[in-house]
């Protein structure tokens, strides 16, 4: 192989760059986030659609069929679990109960450092009420 | 009959919340086409200019506009656009080089101007005519979005936006005869009215959108925005163009009604009485 | 090969530095549009495409241009092109380039672009538009690519590559029938709603494409010692000739149509690009002189190709005078004219006239420099192959 050194310091240097984002905090992600149960739902509803740890999963799942189930098919028809009915829909669903959009959504999306759009055009309800 | 109707409405509203058989749109015909599933293809019209009838199956909705009712009460005019700009969120904004219209009011000779002539009545000519999305059966819009952004909502014949999907190309804007549709230059958020209606989202930047024909009030068992401010005037009857027992088709049989630029083929939804 | 790009004269690295800048500028401008919308340029609610559609659409036509290089020379076995039909693939490929970047440009939501693909809409005009650009653009780098190493290589391009060139024909043609075809199937856009757009449009690119291969072996003759031949010169003259000639004809039927059955929806964009269309008292006429400047050096240009072949007269300024000329000519027309003077009158027969802004301006140059960057670089590459294989 030619430039041997030249080659294998460049390579180095490439992989160094690229896991930048794992070594700089000395391989610690932090503290997930975490708050009270009053914090998440702070109106004291017990019921979901589902329960707590598929949600985590798959709520963009979720919010996506809703999504293309209402514009898509106007198919608006509520989702009923255990008796209790629920609107599709981010702002007049989930966000009636977990009306605190900047700890339930934000503090994990940060940690996890995804970046969804939803309210680039969804209102939060700190917004609405803001607003009001 | 218009009170009947608006029972009605309510009625299917009521079944909806409580969750009992189909959603409220489905109600507003009497028709059982789309109850029965199937058979209600998006409104594939028949092809060919003047010469082909009219023809769509399943629920295709509809207006007529009476404009009788307008010209000694253009003040339920203005009544009407805030009340769907209310509704919808959509922003108020000064410049006309990047302004949001749903629905807004124009001259005759801007509306119909393939109508337009000399000698047309005072009345005519001094008034506003009230212009938005025609939902069209054959949408030329549908036609040239590349992503299935807008399309034809199979249930109820709605040309809907999905501004999830929609890469804000502007092709659907060069292809609408009509001038619907207004694309958001910047973020509209700042330019929208005060308080929000909580129920509705806003549209981000980057984004094109329309009148959507209030699909989100009529999942509700409500009436459009607009025709709500109506209300009681008979100004603007809403409802199933393809159900000879509806309210609309009583009008549109009885009535010599017109549409903007059928020539551009179409087949728009709204139909005008000057 | 790529290695041919980095040795050059001051004179390649000076021209290299002013497209960087301009490349830097439309960048820097690029990310202030990015950040806060497209309502950075000067387009709005009536006039809802501008600059980069209209340059979009001229060099979908300049690149479909190269054909008139790569027909005589793959169909028709004629030699004389042997030398440049190279540059008109290579000029192909940096005007694609320049296509798909004012594409995304004008894409209020970028970051969606693929969009296109995930839910692909084979009745939408725009997807097929985005299948035969690619479609073309990998064409030519094929291509391009492999024929160039062999002639490198001084042996014969492999057999199957021809299969490829034969291909790009077609596509060649449909990239610029696509493109009109975004246009002319739009009801109630009567300016645009005419079947002789898409002849039209490749009419004009098989004019716009070869003049500026003309151009760049003027240019190329003077400062890189590379000369494409007499014969090949007087045979691009030839072809822009009669390629303007047909544009022209087909022009002027527009007119005829317009003005001889007055219907309103076809002369009024005409009577707004030419003459100034007045609309409640005022008269709106902001694109008058462009297109008047673009009548004058369509038939300048015309004119003096046609007394070089009547007088038998060959001039390299002479050649080169037309050949700007006539690009330009084209540019006014279809870079200018045709789209924003569709969107006049607008549905509601009002008028609002469409200005760029100076951000818009920077976005459009800089896509533009890019373009050039990418020829040069081409350009430089394939002499650079030709000389070595000379030497």
């Amino acid at each position: 192989m030619y430039n041997k050194g030249t080659v294998i310091a460049g390579l180095a240097i490439f992989v160094l760059f690229v896991t930048f984002p794992i070594w700089f905090n000395g391989l610690d992600a932090g503290a997930m986030p975490k708050y009270t149960e009053a914090e998440m739902v702070p109106n004291g509803e017990k019921a979901c659609v589902a329960p707590a740890d598929v949600m985590r999963d798959t709520h963009m799942q979720l919010l996506n069929e809703w999504r293309d189930d209402v514009l898509r098919n106007s198919d608006r028809v509520m989702v009923k679990v255990d008796g209790k009915e629920y609107r599709k829909g981010l702002q007049i669903a989930c966000m009636e109960c977990h009306s605190n959009k900047e700890k339930f959504c934000d503090s994990c999306h940060e940690y996890a450092a995804v970046q969804p759009t939803c309210w680039d055009c969804h209102l939060t309800p700190a917004a609405i009420k803001e607003a009001q | 009959m218009d009170t009947k109707r608006r029972k009605f409405l309510k009625m299917a509203g009521a079944s909806v919340l409580a969750g009992i058989g189909a959603p409220a749109i489905v109600k507003l015909s009497t028709k059982d086409a789309v109850a029965a599933g199937g058979g209600h293809g998006a409104a594939k019209a028949s092809h060919g200019g003047g010469h082909g009838a009219e023809e769509s199956s399943g629920v295709r909705l509809g207006m007529v506009i009476d404009m009788r009712k307008f010209y000694d009460n253009q003040g339920m005019l203005d009544k009407a656009i805030e009340s769907c700009y209310r509704v919808h969120n959509t922003p108020k904004i000064d410049n006309p080089k990047s302004e949001i219209k749903w629905i807004w009011k124009t001259g005759y000779g801007n509306a119909f101007p393939e109508k337009s002539h000399n000698h047309r009545s005072h009345t005519v000519h001094e008034s506003s005519f009230p212009v938005l999305c025609n939902h069209c059966d054959n949408p030329s819009c549908v036609k040239a979005c590349p992503t299935k952004a807008t399309f034809v909502v199979e249930k109820n014949g709605i040309v809907a936006m999905d501004f999830h999907r929609c890469i804000g190309c502007r092709f659907c804007m060069a292809a609408c005869p009509y001038g619907a549709r207004s694309f958001n230059w910047e973020d509209p958020r700042p330019h929208i009215d005060k308080p929000y209606n909580a129920d509705f989202p806003t549209r981000m930047r980057g984004v094109v959108e329309k009148c959507n024909f209030c699909g989100e009030r009529l999942a509700l068992g409500q009436e459009p925005a607009c025709v709500e401010a109506c209300k009681g005037t008979g100004a603007i009857v809403f409802g199933d163009l393809n159900d000879p027992k509806s309210e609309v088709r009583k009008v549109l049989d009885s009535e010599f009604t017109i549409q903007r630029k059928p020539s551009a083929g179409t087949k728009p939804s709204v139909f005008y009485i000057v | 090969m790529i290695e041919k790009t980095l040795k050059g004269k001051p004179a390649y690295w000076i021209w290299l530095a002013v497209l960087g800048t301009f490349i830097a500028v439309g960048a820097a401008c690029y990310i202030r549009q990015y950040m806060f919308g497209l309502g950075l340029t000067g387009m709005s609610r009536d006039v809802s495409w501008g600059l980069y559609i209209s340059q979009f659409t001229f060099l979908v036509g300049v690149a479909a241009g190269g054909l008139m290089l790569v027909l005589p020379y793959y169909i028709h076995n004629y030699k004389a092109f042997g030398r440049i039909t190279i540059l008109g693939e290579f000029l192909a490929i940096s005007a694609l380039v320049m296509c798909l970047m004012f594409i995304m440009a004008d894409l209020g939501q970028p970051l969606r672009g693929l969009n296109v693909i995930f839910f692909a809409t084979p009745y939408s005009m725009l997807f097929w538009d985005m299948c035969v650009l690619w479609g073309y653009l990998l064409l030519n780098l094929l291509c391009g690519w492999v024929i160039l190493t062999a002639e490198r290589k001084q042996v014969p391009p492999p057999k199957w590559i021809y299969v490829f060139v034969a291909i790009s024909i077609p596509f060649a043609v449909s990239i610029h029938t696509v493109t009109a075809m975004l246009y002319c199937g739009l009801p109630g856009r009567h300016f645009w709603l005419s079947a002789i757009i898409a002849p039209r449009f490749l009419a004009s690119a098989f004019a716009a494409g070869p003049s500026l291969i003309l151009i760049a072996c003027l240019i190329m003759r003077k400062y890189a010692n590379f000369d494409a031949g007499k014969e090949a010169i007087q045979k691009l003259t030839t072809i822009i000739m009669y390629a303007v000639i047909i544009n022209t004809f087909f022009f002027l039927l527009e007119f005829f149509v317009g003005y001889y059955s007055e219907v309103p929806g076809h002369i009024h964009s005409l009577e707004y690009l030419f003459f100034g269309l007045e609309h409640d008292g005022h008269v709106y006429n902001n694109l008058v002189p462009f297109m008047w400047t673009s009548v004058v050096f369509n038939f300048t240009g015309l004119g003096i190709l046609a007394y070089m072949k009547i007088a038998k007269v060959f001039d390299y300024r002479l050649v080169g005078a037309s050949a700007v000329l006539i690009f330009l000519a084209l540019w006014a027309d279809k870079g200018l004219g045709f789209v924003f003077g569709g969107f006049v009158p607008n549905p509601l027969e009002e008028v609002t006239e469409y200005i760029p802004t100076m951000n818009e301006l920077g976005i459009t140059l800089g896509i533009w420099a890019t373009g050039f960057f990418l020829m040069t670089l081409f350009y430089k590459i394939a002499i650079g192959v030709e000389h070595e294989v000379e030497a």
